[in-house]
């Protein structure tokens, strides 16, 4: 069985999830798997729902939306609330500690990462909050390659802030910081 | 009034000492060890779809951008503002789409390639120029990224609501070509191909593409330059008058090269002169338009087929939503039907002869797109009552028609037909 796997990142517009979406989707093509990453987001420039779904496989990928996700990051509650009913069952939930205060009872496995805390505290921006949670995803689910990831980094952010996204990137793949419940 | 005075004065002053020979901006020259200095060099890059057509316009040789910022199509706009200059062209921004336009057709008569990107909104402004580049056969490329109208719509979700706008949307008796890309590899390919139509025939060419494409990210390989095929315009030999007419497209000069013609969107004739009162003329010259890409459909028109010439049933898709039919087909034969499909890649002129070809193996026809039937007509037209044609129709916060929602219409309605 050729390997897909779907992936939806959600919050809020200005946090970073389209980014994300790309830095992963760009990582798996360096990885040379195919990649599609689409995204949705509202008119405003900051605070509407926003998302970026990302399909990794191995075969070429027709549809490009994610309708049921293996994988659901969540930078907002209600991003969440929203997003909750498609993920798959026994799927794997990523949430950001201090944005996300309830989770619903899920059969999904649970972790919940202090992403912003993390960026706030250690880089003193909340923006990089993005990536942090990248650097969950991959140390969980094993996506990507650590490499091709930061290779993607790399050619994705603007030129100034590519050694704190790739601080963040790194702090967001110590264990330490993940708490499975 | 003092303002108009300020300015008369300035005017004056400008003439005097010949100050409007000036560019007012310095125009940048190519850096020689600029980064990039041409098309992107053969590679797979993982590129949006609105990034694809910008290195797409760049390797066809379009050195001239005009346009204004609009959702989905900005980052057209955007990259060729940083590309263009590296490659020795021009990326302006215009007061309004109508003067983008505008600028595109006073460039491609100075002799460039040149390429305007907008969506719904700017479109509709952008017609009444589309007219006049089609009568005065001005080669130039209109990329419309598609969102959810009418009017501002949903400006950030996807429609397939301007194919029948595409195609009429401008007034009078006229032809268009328009191309409909399906993926980030297809808006590379399909503006490279836009811009030969556009030279090859000497009309406008609009690239159709809707949101989710133009957005999307996904791997995309450019070739090697050498690879490419690029079509220039004819251009006239000295001794040469006529370049309205006396051949099917006739060449091209452009300004400065000393051939002193007027070029208007009145009726013409072949000289370029105006005729608005002669039946003859305009009839000679409004036919001649529209038979030059009538009569060379079949060179225009381009598809992606399955099981044309067996099917139970048939799809008929294009631009984002033709995504859902590879896997409509092997969700089908779950239930046991046999479907085929055609995806255009074409739209304008219509594949009239291969809609019909499929029509007469299939039970019925499924037109599959993000609008409240547009295309569904027009292959309601074509097969002409030969088989039932059912349309599929979503619209509304850039939601896709599913695999699955296409697979339930099918099962639903060719169930029924036996």
């Amino acid at each position: 069985m050729p390997r897909r796997v779907e992936i939806r990142i959600t919050g809020l517009g200005g946090q970073g999830v389209v980014l994300a979406g790309e830095i992963l989707g760009r990582a798996a093509v360096y990885d040379g798997k195919h990649a599609v990453q689409t995204q949705s987001y509202g008119a405003e420039a900051r605070g509407s729902a926003a998302r970026s779904e990302v399909i990794i496989s191995d075969e070429k990928i027709g549809f490009p939306k994610v309708l049921k996700c293996d994988i659901l990051v969540a930078m907002s509650q209600s991003a969440l609330d929203k997003h909750l009913k498609d993920l798959k069952a026994k799927g794997t939930l990523l949430t950001d500690e201090d944005s996300v205060k309830t989770i619903p009872k899920t059969n999904a496995r649970v972790f919940r990462v202090p992403a912003t805390r993390i960026a706030e505290t250690e880089l003193k921006s909340r923006i990089y909050a993005n990536v942090v949670m990248l650097g969950a995803v991959i140390t969980i689910t094993n996506l990507v390659t650590k490499e091709a990831t930061e290779k993607a980094i790399m050619n994705s952010v603007p030129e100034e802030t590519r050694k704190s996204n790739l601080e963040g990137f790194r702090k967001g793949m110590m264990q330490e910081f993940i708490y499975p419940i | 009034m003092f303002h108009f005075y300020e300015a008369e004065l300035i005017a004056a002053h400008r003439y005097k000492h010949r100050l409007y020979l000036k560019p007012t901006t310095k125009i940048p020259t190519p850096k020689k060890e600029a980064p990039m200095t041409q098309a992107a060099p053969q590679s797979t890059h993982f590129w949006q779809g609105n990034e694809g057509c910008a290195e797409g316009a760049i390797a066809a040789g379009c050195r001239f951008f005009a346009g204004y910022p609009i959702t989905p199509a900005t980052e057209i706009a955007e990259h060729l503002a940083k590309r263009l200059p590296q490659v020795g062209g021009i990326a302006i921004q215009m007061e309004d789409e109508i003067a983008s336009l505008g600028a595109v057709i006073g460039a491609s008569w100075a002799g460039a390639k040149a390429m305007t990107a907008t969506s719904g909104p700017g479109f509709s402004l952008m017609q009444e120029n589309i007219g006049y580049a089609f009568m005065t056969e001005t080669p130039c490329v209109i990329v419309n990224i598609q969102r959810a109208g009418p009017s501002t719509g949903q400006a950030t979700k996807c429609g397939q609501g301007d194919v029948m706008q595409t195609r009429w949307g401008t007034h009078g008796d006229h032809a268009m070509i328009a191309l409909s890309p399906n993926s980030v590899q297809e808006m590379y390919n399909l503006t490279i191909r836009a811009f030969n139509l556009a030279e090859r025939y000497r009309t406008p060419v609009v690239l159709l593409a809707d949101e989710i494409i133009a957005h999307m990210r996904e791997e995309i390989t450019t070739p090697q330059l050498k690879e490419i095929e690029i079509v220039d315009r004819k251009k006239p030999k000295r001794t040469e008058k006529t370049f309205f007419g006396s051949q099917d497209i006739p060449p091209m000069p452009a300004v400065g090269e000393g051939y002193n013609i007027p070029v208007t969107g009145s009726t013409h004739n072949e000289t370029g002169h105006r005729y608005t009162a002669d039946p003859i003329v305009h009839r000679k010259l409004v036919e001649r338009l529209v038979g030059k890409i009538e009569r060379n459909a079949d060179q225009l028109i381009e598809y992606e087929g399955y099981n044309i010439d067996e099917c139970e049933a048939g799809i008929i898709s294009y631009g984002c939503t033709s995504r859902a039919i590879y896997e409509t087909v092997e969700l089908a034969k779950k239930e046991h039907i046999k479907t085929g499909f055609i995806r255009l890649k074409t739209i304008w002129p219509f594949p009239d002869r291969v809609i019909q070809r499929m029509a007469q193996n299939t039970k019925a026809l499924f037109v599959a797109e993000m609008n409240l039937k547009q295309l569904f007509y027009e292959v309601k037209r074509a097969v002409e009552g030969t088989v039932s044609v059912f349309p599929i129709n979503k619209i509304g916060g850039g939601e896709m028609i599913t695999p699955g929602e296409l697979l339930s219409e099918i099962v639903r309605r060719t169930r029924n037909l036996d």
